[in-house]
């Protein structure tokens, strides 16, 4: 681990004298104060990692090193998972393009947690497994409700891992001034290495760890902003109106930004509330407390950092919005647009507030968050390759562990390289908008299920399979033909579905599939697995049964 | 588990008040939280203009962040409030379900 920890840094240091060697000569010249300070960050990360990973031995130690981890803790790791590239970078850079429809997304973003909370969260540790596919397969065939969820996670990883990709691509072109599409090649190779060699282990310390240092990082940043106008939001709000090109249309939802019509504003609500629900990897944060009390105290904890984050986020998103122009910072602009693009406001406007050792720290805290998110997406993704679609569907749960260990390392190179070309070419969407469409295929094939198979007793398998599928292939097949893919990726003239966001319809579909193709299968199978939900519901209810993996 | 402890568990006069107390405070919770939050959707979608009022004239505020700002307090007020007695009463009834039934589990 520690070799690959150097493996990895070397990496970084060789790109980046490729930038001296004249490879890229793109008007930056490298940063020396913010770079050692990012190695020593970065590394850091990678040193807690390595000595988490050494207390826990197993893969099962991973999963259930849960009974250690309290509510607070929990909630911490949660908080750290949710924080990710696209929350910083993509939700200020957001609010720095187009004001307020940044906000409209972390609002979005945050409501879904106290929904889990009352509808899903207690149910779902109830029922007493580690996954969603686990859950969903509780009463339904093995085979059909994976090979479901295994491409339901995929998809959602897919897109997740674009936003990612992007957002830390970006960072070290700006950070290192290497060309994008090395930058993204390089975040690739680094993350194959974490997880092939690193694996999952010590995502948990990680994300915590970082949760506490973008949390206080926000927080000076948004205290520096804040000084310079008294600790006035409104003053802050009066120059940033001033500033902006919008003027006055940054105060409030516009027609100018994505969110122009009614259709897009309410597919956008839906797939941010129901997106959350249907996140796999953080569905899982769930199993690793000790006990429903923990479970419950953590979502308390996690609501209350997300939201004061996205609080916090508002200031730093009108402050980039201050600064950040070419009058008063033409250092970060380039052709007159801002180098690396929106994406970047807060990594800027770091080196603004708190000069090239904190533009290091925040640098480093968000790399060190992208690549512990990517890991535990791709490692989310490749299990769900290996072991639910290679191990459950096409081996029939026959399948040898060295097979499926080696199915899986596969997997995630190709998932290292799908990803690095598929952050190639999304090169210049903002990543907020990138997890809102990930939050809108979780939302469409993840959600019903899960939501169904806890709270309707006639869902079946054919039910659950067909109307799953048909969500979740309408919800890719809209993302292709919106204006997102079919215009911004393929360079089309006018896109074939003309709204950026599919999740109301998708949904729906997803929903009426669901219940058509429930009520209509008469089968034998049907039949017990009706008649097998009363025990489910006692077991949800109350837990029963599935004290061993709960309260120990 | 088999068929006669649910029907046993399902008869319990614990479960069935901790699943319909329980039930009943996390739809009403719910519903609160979701109609809070389509309405504020509902008004980006049909009447933008409504949250760019602003709080007075002579600023540039609008209703816009303190409405967001409310929402997200809110979310976590609520979370609050269905934890405290989440992990109070509802684990008590469910501790007691458990001793009743504690022979057959």
């Amino acid at each position: 681990m520690r070799l690959l920890a150097l493996l990895a840094l070397t990496s970084v240091a060789l790109f980046a004298a490729g930038e001296s060697l004249g490879l890229e000569a793109k008007a930056k010249e490298l940063n020396i104060p913010a770079i050692v300070m990012f190695f020593i960050f970065v590394g850091a990360t990678l040193g807690v990692t390595y000595w988490a990973a050494s207390k826990t031995k197993s893969a099962s130690d991973f999963y259930t090193a849960g009974g250690g981890i309290t509510g607070f803790q929990n909630g911490m790791a949660i908080a750290g998972d949710y924080m990710s590239a696209a929350s910083f970078l993509g939700l200020s850079g957001l609010v720095y393009l187009q004001g307020y429809d940044g906000l409209v997304y972390a609002v979005g973003f945050l409501v879904g947690w106290p929904v889990i909370l009352f509808l899903m969260a207690e149910k779902l540790r109830n029922l007493g497994k580690f996954t969603f596919a686990d859950i969903a397969a509780y009463r339904l065939a093995q085979k059909e409700i994976r090979t479901l969820a295994a491409f339901g996670s995929i998809s959602v990883v897919a897109l997740y891992l674009i936003a990612q990709m992007v957002g830390s691509g970006k960072l070290i072109q700006v950070l290192f001034g290497l060309p994008y599409e090395w930058a993204v090649v390089l975040v690739g190779v680094m993350m194959i290495i974490y997880v092939t060699f690193g694996g999952m282990l010590a995502t948990t310390w990680v994300q915590i760890i970082k949760a506490v240092l973008l949390l206080s990082g926000v927080t000076f940043m948004a205290f520096m902003i804040l000084q310079n106008f008294g600790f006035s939001f409104e003053a802050l709000a009066q120059k940033a109106v001033d500033t902006h090109a919008w003027g006055q249309d940054i105060m409030a939802p516009s027609d100018k930004g994505k969110i122009k019509d009614p259709v897009s504003a309410v597919s956008l609500g839906l797939a941010l509330m129901l997106g959350t629900a249907g996140l796999p990897h953080v569905l899982m944060r769930f199993f690793t407390v000790g006990n429903a009390k923990e479970a419950r105290k953590s979502v308390v904890y996690a609501t209350g950092f997300i939201g004061y984050f996205y609080l916090v986020i508002a200031v730093i998103g009108l402050g980039a919005v201050v600064y950040l122009t070419p009058e008063h910072a033409p250092e970060f602009f380039v052709d007159g647009k801002l180098f690396g693009g929106g994406n970047m406001a807060a990594i800027h406007l770091s080196k603004v507030v708190g000069g090239d050792i904190f533009l290091g720290f925040i640098s480093a805290v968000a790399f060190a968050t992208i690549l512990a998110v990517v890991s535990g997406l791709t490692l989310a993704g490749a299990s769900a390759i290996s072991h639910d679609i290679y191990g459950q569907v096409i081996c029939d749960g026959k399948a040898d562990e060295k097979k499926e260990m080696k199915v899986s390392k596969i997997s995630v190179i190709v998932i290292g390289v799908v990803g690095v070309i598929l952050g190639i070419l999304f090169e210049k969407q903002n990543i907020a908008f990138m997890v809102g469409l990930a939050f809108a295929i979780a939302a469409s094939a993840n959600f019903p299920i899960l939501f169904l198979s806890i709270y309707w007793s006639k869902l079946t398998t054919r039910g659950a399979f067909i109307g799953g599928f048909m969500g979740l292939i309408t919800a890719v097949l809209l993302v292709i033909l919106g204006p997102v893919v079919w215009v911004g990726v393929l360079h089309n003239a006018e896109p074939i579905f003309p709204y950026a966001y599919p999740a109301l319809f998708s949904v729906t579909v997803a929903f009426i599939g669901i219940w058509f193709f429930s009520i209509t299968d008469n089968s034998e199978r049907a039949k017990s697995e009706i008649e097998a939900f009363e025990a489910q519901k006692v077991r949800s209810e109350t837990g029963f049964g599935a004290d061993g993996a709960v309260s120990h | 588990m088999d068929k006669t402890l649910v029907k046993k568990i399902q008869a319990n006069p614990n479960y069935i008040e901790l699943v319909s107390k329980r039930s009943g405070f996390a739809v009403k919770l719910a519903l609160f939280v979701l109609a809070i939050f389509y309405s504020y959707i509902l008004v980006i979608a049909f009447n933008k203009e409504l949250l760019g009022v602003k709080l007075d004239e002579a600023s540039v505020m609008t209703w816009a962040f303190p409405v967001a700002a409310a929402i997200i307090i809110v979310s976590f007020i609520t979370t609050l409030i269905y934890v405290k007695r989440a992990n109070g009463e509802f684990e008590d009834l469910t501790n007691a379900i458990k001793e009743d039934v504690k022979d057959d589990l």
